[in-house]
């Protein structure tokens, strides 16, 4: 029964995508009736497999089944799914997210000019997620994989009239492709030792030894780097912002909630083989990517930019979590973080929704609908997008009573507990506790510049109004499950670590030996929690507090702290110039080689080699064209027909028409021949 | 004697012959023709042909001769200048008749002739007629038409043409 | 003195001056004598092999027919050449050159 709603889950999406690419346009409102309908429809099935995960209450379920594509011998590739609880929880995030970028963008994406094909690319993705989600082999997944970073890049190219939206997807593709290289070469690798692509085989392998040591950790390393650029990193980090070039429902549903944490869901699945040192180097990459993400995102300005840094710091938490061990709780912040950051992001959404109405009334199209420094005092306004948004942010950043504290604590537990086990690795919780205070800082920031204070256009704000239902509804559903009692039924403590999510999605032990046992993991974890939970509010509290001083009451003044610190504001502002180091660095060598190359064959082999044959292959025709009519032609057959017609006309002086001269000729011969006879 | 009259008649048979070939003017070579007929009927004499000389001299010199001068004055342009009557491949000529000439000598020369005696006859005229209207009768009758032929051949070639 | 081979050396020297008459001349009467010559040394022969071989007459006969054909073609001849010298106003042989190519 579970497969056939596996089944369901899977195609239906890419049905949609099918029926809107063929006919979309024609269909009445352009077929988003048909996306919605297909997402709904998947929505319910998850929730009845979730449902029904509930009530089994088998922290241990685990289903697969798969049919053989290709049998050669020596290379089999099954498709398949498998289906445990982590399985279930993430088709019903997917599910949930997706549906509600469908209703969010029935306003947002109204009077598009490629609305159907919007709603079929997003059917795509879904698919291409959903395919992710219930892989039970490395190949499999490989493909959709690669299916998501296209949707990704059809999605965020939506308006590729702009140079910077087109530019935007090729990045997001590319950054992508070159983490795949890494992933390639670590599925690979398993493939050769092992000789399986099939989870089960792999973890049973790495556990009877097939697999281990340095080449284990390789292959880690490889896996994890498709992670780094799915999930975007430090140092393929640099495709995220870009992408907020898409529309915001598709930055809320891929690149919050649902593609980047593919990345994340990749390491929770295979976090038995990731040997110790594959998981150190996991989780310095988690932890500097969240630290370093959040600096940026302090002093951003386009409301869109920030939640995405916020995006990478987030996903840094979720790896740093399963670097840690902790990679329940990674996957745990994952549910949560996508709520509340697509909450995020759909307020984001409405807000530039209504800057953009209110710019067009004004005819005025080179103010920023984006920039935070536009906007000011919107609360009045709207007032449910900003009651939805504080509650999105206050789960970010903590804040107990919320979904993210739980999430984040448990987090920081990890964190703490490994650098209390490990202190040499003290760096990884001061990453964890440091990035908590400064994403309170700029989340709060951003909910005070943009709805609080004065507005900064005055004439702009009048026309500011609330986003319609469609908008809003997502709204206010994904707030509401921000608040802790969703994770923490059937329990109302909201400090607990109990609840369906912790009982129902247990850790697995890790296959390779030197690796803490689940056991040991969960233990660590219990002991930090208390000492976790008071540093955490307090972290959060300061951060809020800090961020309320600056920007609320305007105690402290940004504008002269930024002074102070220009150098670092300035490396801020400008992400640290890595772009531009890329660009310089990377790209224009590259170009610059490209160049040469192309230059060695365009105007060398093409112009001297290829050319040269044509031209030597002309000449030479032209010889034997010379030879034949010259040589051949002239001198041989009219050579010898002048020479038979001077001979012709010589021989026919034979011919004088005197009798006589005949008669001549034929005694002479008769002479000749008599002489000849006698002797 | 006989001997004497015999070398004397090859003499002007041969002649003459060689007077006809080398004749600067067409009458002196017709006159030289007529003593080298007459030459051959002599020659005929002494072979005992009586009739055939007869026959010789009343035809060819009667007849073809007679002729050949009526040609030669009918054709004869009295403006024109003394053209010369031998051809330009009078050297090959030389040769080729010389080379005849000596093919012929040497092998009448080599060949071992075979020579019957016979009596002289009285007349040869009986047995030629004898002949004639037995044993030669065809060709005799065939003769007679090419006579015709040639009557009515000559008479059309030399008609005017209306 | 009379023997075969006398009559037949005879015959040949006239047949040879004959020849060379037929091929030198330019006249076409020229030629015909040249001709009548050759004919002439024929009908030596004839007679003398009729003589020396036992006094054969169709010898003597052959050389009759020769007689007559000579006469025959001689007038044949000598129509055509006047005719050549009517429509030539020649009878220079050479000139009668149709057949040059």
């Amino acid at each position: 029964m579970l497969i056939n709603y596996a089944l369901g889950i899977l195609f239906l999406p890419l049905l949609s995508f099918i029926i809107l690419i063929l006919v979309g346009k024609r269909l009445p409102r352009q077929g988003d009736w048909v996306a919605i309908a297909s997402v709904l429809i998947t929505l319910i099935l998850s929730l009845a497999m979730f449902g029904s995960m509930l009530l089994s209450h088998d922290p241990g379920f685990s289903h697969e089944a798969s049919i053989e594509w290709m049998d050669l011998g020596a290379f089999r590739i099954e498709l398949g799914f498998l289906i445990d609880n982590i399985t279930i929880v993430m088709l019903l995030v997917v599910a949930l997210i997706s549906t509600m970028t469908h209703v969010f963008s029935i306003k947002y994406m109204a009077g598009d000019i490629r609305y159907s094909r919007y709603y079929a690319y997003l059917g795509l993705f879904t698919f291409s997620m959903n395919g992710i989600v219930l892989a039970n082999n490395l190949f499999s997944l490989y493909i959709f994989w690669e299916l998501v970073g296209v949707s990704s890049y059809l999605l965020i190219g939506h308006w590729f009239e702009k140079d910077s939206a087109a530019d935007a997807g090729k990045k997001a593709f590319l950054t992508n492709r070159v983490g795949d290289i890494g992933f390639f070469i670590g599925v690979m690798l398993i493939f050769t030792a092992l000789g399986t692509f099939n989870y089960g085989e792999i973890f049973q392998g790495v556990a009877q030894g097939d697999m281990a040591g340095t080449l284990l950790t390789l292959a880690g390393i490889g896996l994890f780097m498709g992670a780094i650029g799915k999930s975007s990193q430090f140092p393929l980090h640099i495709w995220l912002p870009d992408a907020m070039e898409g529309p915001t429902p598709v930055s809320a549903l891929m690149h919050a909630a649902t593609m980047v944490a593919a990345g994340v869901f990749l390491t929770v699945r295979l976090f038995p083989i990731f040997t110790p040192e594959a998981l150190l180097f996991i989780a310095y990459v988690g932890g500097f990517t969240a630290i370093f993400a959040a600096t940026i995102a302090i002093t951003q300005n386009d409301i869109k930019k920030v939640l995405a840094y916020s995006t990478v710091s987030q996903l840094g938490y979720m790896i740093l979590a399963v670097g840690t061990g902790a990679y329940i709780a990674g996957f745990f912040h994952l549910v949560t973080h996508a709520m509340f950051k697509a909450c995020l992001f759909y307020g984001s959404g409405s807000v530039i929704h209504a800057m953009h109405h209110a710019l067009h009334n004004k005819h005025d199209h080179d103010t920023d609908p984006q920039d935070m420094r536009n906007m000011g005092g919107f609360k009045s306004k709207m007032p449910v997008t900003y009651w939805t948004m504080v509650v999105a942010a206050l789960a970010i950043s903590g804040v107990p009573l919320f979904s993210g504290f739980l999430s984040k604590d448990a987090i920081l537990a990890g964190t703490l507990a490994f650098g209390t086990h490990h202190p040499q690795h003290f760096l990884l919780p001061i990453f964890g506790f440091g990035a908590a205070l400064i994403t309170a800082f700029y989340m709060f920031r951003l909910i005070f510049m943009t709805f609080h204070n004065e507005p900064k256009l005055p004439e702009l704000y009048d026309d500011i109004n609330e986003s319609p239902k469609e908008m809003t509804f997502p709204l206010v559903l994904l707030s509401t499950l921000s608040v802790f009692i969703f994770y923490t039924l059937p329990y109302f403590n909201p400090l607990s670590d109990h609840g369906w999510f912790m009982e129902l999605v247990k850790a697995k032990d890790s296959m390779v030996p030197g690796n803490p046992s689940a056991h040991e993991i969960a233990e660590g974890i219990h002991h930090s929690h208390t000492l976790t939970m008071i540093l955490s509010t307090l972290v959060a509290a300061l951060g809020i507090f800090l961020s309320w001083s600056v920007y609320l009451k305007k105690r402290i003044s940004a504008d002269a702290w930024a002074e102070k610190l220009a150098p670092y504001y300035n490396l801020s502002l400008n992400k640290y110039f890595i772009d531009e180091n890329y660009d310089k660095y990377l790209y224009q060598p590259l170009l610059r080689l490209a160049d040469r190359i192309s230059f060695i064959d365009w105007e060398l082999y093409d112009k001297y080699f290829i050319n040269g044959f044509g031209h030597v292959t002309k000449w030479l025709s032209f010889l034997t064209g010379r030879t034949d009519y010259d040589g051949l032609d002239q001198t041989i057959v009219d050579g010898l027909g002048r020479s038979m017609s001077k001979a012709g006309s010589t021989l026919k002086e034979v011919q004088t028409g005197r009798l006589q001269n005949y008669m001549l000729f034929a005694l002479f011969g008769v002479v000749i021949i008599v002489i000849f006879q006698s002797f | 004697m006989e001997n004497i009259a015999f070398g004397l008649i090859v003499a002007i048979t041969l002649g003459s012959a060689f007077m006809v070939v080398q004749g600067k003017q067409l009458l002196y070579s017709a006159i030289a023709l007529l003593f080298t007929f007459f030459g051959v009927a002599g020659l005929y004499i002494f072979m005992w042909a009586d009739f055939m000389a007869g026959v010789q001299i009343v035809i060819y010199i009667g007849g073809i001769l007679v002729l050949l001068i009526f040609g030669i004055m009918l054709t004869n342009k009295i403006t024109s200048v003394n053209i010369s009557h031998t051809s330009l491949q009078r050297g090959a000529g030389v040769l080729v008749a010389l080379g005849v000439l000596s093919f012929l000598v040497v092998m009448i020369g080599r060949t071992p002739w075979l020579e019957k005696t016979a009596l002289e006859p009285a007349q040869t005229v009986d047995g030629i007629g004898t002949l004639l209207m037995m044993k030669y009768l065809l060709p005799f009758e065939v003769a007679s038409l090419l006579l015709l032929g040639a009557l009515i051949g000559a008479a059309m070639l030399s008609r005017n043409v209306d | 003195m009379d023997s075969l081979q006398t009559y037949l050396f005879i015959s040949a020297i006239l047949f040879s001056l004959g020849l060379y008459g037929v091929i030198t001349r330019r006249n076409g009467i020229a030629v015909l004598m040249g001709i009548e010559l050759i004919l002439n040394s024929a009908n030596i022969n004839f007679i003398a092999f009729a003589r020396f071989g036992g006094m054969n007459l169709s010898g003597h006969v052959f050389a009759l027919f020769v007689i007559i054909m000579a006469a025959a073609e001689a007038a044949v001849a000598l129509a055509i050449i006047i005719n050549i010298f009517n429509n030539l106003q020649t009878v220079n042989i050479d000139e009668a050159q149709q057949l040059k190519l």
